[in-house]
């Protein structure tokens, strides 16, 4: 089954419009795409319009936060990070207040918009960030379990997906711990880590993967940070290489972020798969995922190499 | 409290002998903007800011965002005398391990409501602190000190758009119009004219007064309180204001005074003090 994660956003919004009355949603102007719109169905004044004001929407933000509320601000991943990111620095980040930045629109599945619209850094510069936490749900349900979690929990998040429908990989019921991975299948030659919507494909690598007699472990790494380097260690310790999958940018995301662990704490053969130091461009998702080497048989390739590295 | 006009004029030059004292201590900071602000300060925290600095949390207090937050030394000053911390601990400004930054953190010290220095952002900060006492039926007040010269910022002009939409009649911003920023004058750096008018065509209550006159400036706070949309007070003020050789000299920015300027500093607002 098919979900877009965006609209089960806008259905944990609109639960959190009805049960919680400290909760405030910005928007700026893409209150439709974003689906923040649910919440404003459900608690017109609490939703407020910003306009096409992105470094304000942020100091907005940490002024409601400063006064009691639970601030939810949102529009796409490239203009909610980039933007703005020295205002998040430093009136978010800094003073460690209670705002969700949550965007949709990330990575190249935005498509047909192209390179202007297609975040492949908002993980990086997000994750470098001090008291930023960095979340990156796999499909629909996980997205909207994630959006009660991080309204739970006091301080400063970021939470990305992508625009269009995605395979759902995780069981209705999961619930979400920030913080935690999920191991979805066991194995023991290659750690396969995914983040986001390249769960799935590394799911599916398994399984191809299997066929040829390789024992795949997949890892679905919803948060980005602070990275569950216990789940990964042991996953690591079994398996002896690992590769990672993000759609993203190689450089500072989900790879990095494994990468600086693993190499912290001892060598093993790993890869990452991401987009490699480049931007996007307009196509269809599939298109784009086929160019630019983020399909399932990228990922069992990658993990086809990085086994063979192993001593 | 203070209350009459003739002490917050004295409170003022208090502030003053603290900033050049600080700054000269730390042998950095920034006294010009912090001096042509210091009769603002000692009007709004010793007159017109509903306060308590023994409950600095208090949720119906009045608010204070120092937009330009490199005028730390007299927010700092302000504090202190009015009780939020001791006097003597100004001296460790910008010193290893001092609660006084080198621009001012939230909460670091009780009644700093939010953390600047990275000019242009303060007014968004106000504008969701206005924002949030509207929603909760609060009749507190936000006050926000912008500079001149950082309102070449365009956020400053999104957060004005943004008031006005919302109708954010307890917020007051006040321009120290100094006419200096580090480059020189204002208007050969980046011309703001014609600024009232600007804040006027967003939707705002625009009112201009001499930002060295206690009455002037309480009676602009007193207008704004009134007011039924936010309200911008213009004050034409001068930088380095209470020292002579500093007054409108565009190296006291970012710099402090060698010990002989301090001495002769000191010893010139202490005449105004006495007086
Ligand atoms: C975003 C940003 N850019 C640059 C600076 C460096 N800076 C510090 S003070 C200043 C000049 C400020 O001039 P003005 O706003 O007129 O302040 P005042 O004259 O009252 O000191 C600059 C450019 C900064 N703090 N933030
Ligand atoms: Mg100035």
């Amino acid at each position: 089954m098919k979900l877009a994660q965006r609209n089960y956003y806008g259905k944990a919004l609109e639960f959190l419009g009805k049960t919680r009355e400290d909760i405030v949603v910005l928007d700026a102007d893409l209150a439709s795409s974003t689906k923040t719109l649910d919440f404003l169905k459900a608690a017109p004044d609490r939703f407020i319009e910003v306009g096409i004001a992105e470094q304000n929407m942020i100091g907005i933000a940490s002024g409601l936060a400063a006064s009691g509320k639970t601030v939810f601000a949102s529009t796409f991943a490239v203009f909610a990070t980039g933007r703005c990111w020295e205002q998040i620095r430093l009136a978010v980040a800094y003073p460690k207040l209670n705002v969700k930045i949550v965007s949709t629109h990330c990575g190249i599945s935005v498509g047909a918009d192209g390179t202007s619209h297609q975040a492949l850094e908002d993980m990086a510069i997000m994750r470098a960030l001090p008291n930023m936490t960095v979340i990156s749900p796999a499909d629909a349900y996980e997205t909207y379990d994630a959006t009660l979690a991080i309204a739970e929990r006091e301080g400063p998040f970021y939470m990305r997906m992508g625009r269009s429908d995605v395979p759902t990989v995780m069981p209705e019921d999961t619930g979400f711990t920030i913080g935690k991975a999920n191991v979805l299948v066991d194995g023991s030659d290659v750690s396969l880590i995914g983040t986001g919507q390249m769960v799935h494909a590394c799911l599916e690598a398994a399984e191809a993967l299997r066929k040829d007699g390789i024992s795949a472990e997949v890892i679905n790494m919803s948060t980005i940070k602070p990275l569950d380097t216990a789940a990964l260690g042991k996953s690591v310790g079994r398996t002896g290489c690992v590769v990672t999958a993000e759609e993203h940018s190689i450089i500072g995301g989900l790879g990095s972020a494994v990468a600086e662990y693993i190499s912290e704490e001892g060598f093993v053969p790993m890869t990452r798969v991401g987009t490699r130091d480049t931007f996007g461009e307009s196509g269809t998702p599939n298109e784009l995922f086929r160019k630019y080497g983020l399909t399932a048989g990228d990922v069992a390739s990658a993990a086809r190499k990085t086994i063979a590295k192993k001593r | 409290m203070v209350k009459t006009t003739e002490e917050i004029a004295r409170m003022a030059n208090v502030l003053r002998l603290h900033v050049v004292e600080m700054t000269t201590e730390a042998g950095s900071g920034h006294p010009g903007g912090s001096l042509s602000a210091a009769d603002l300060m000692a009007v709004l925290y010793f007159r017109v800011m509903k306060h308590d600095p023994k409950r600095p949390k208090w949720a119906d207090r009045d608010r204070f965002i120092l937009s330009k937050g490199h005028a730390a030394p007299i927010l700092y000053s302000a504090l202190a005398e009015a009780g939020y911390m001791p006097v003597e601990e100004l001296k460790t400004l910008r010193k290893m391990g001092s609660r006084l930054q080198g621009h001012p953190v939230k909460d670091k010290i009780p009644g700093i409501e939010m953390s600047t220095g990275s000019l242009g952002q303060g007014l968004s900060m106000a504008c969701g602190i206005a924002l949030a006492g509207k929603m909760d039926g609060k009749d507190y007040r936000t006050f926000c000190l912008l500079g001149d010269g950082e309102l070449q910022s365009g956020q400053n002009w999104e957060a004005a758009m943004f008031a006005s939409h919302y109708c954010l009649r307890r917020l007051t911003v006040f321009v120290d119009r100094n006419r200096l920023q580090i480059s020189g004058c204002t208007d050969n750096v980046m011309n703001i004219e014609p600024l009232a008018d600007k804040w006027r065509a967003f939707g705002w209550n625009v009112m201009e007064a001499d930002g060295h006159n206690i009455d002037a400036i309480i009676d602009a706070c007193d207008k704004a309180d009134k007011a039924d949309r936010p309200s911008c007070v213009i004050l034409d003020t001068v930088k380095g204001k209470g020292v002579s050789f500093m007054e409108d000299k565009v190296e006291f920015h970012g710099k402090s005074c060698d010990c002989e300027q301090n001495e002769c500093a000191v010893r010139e607002i202490m005449e105004a003090i006495e007086k």
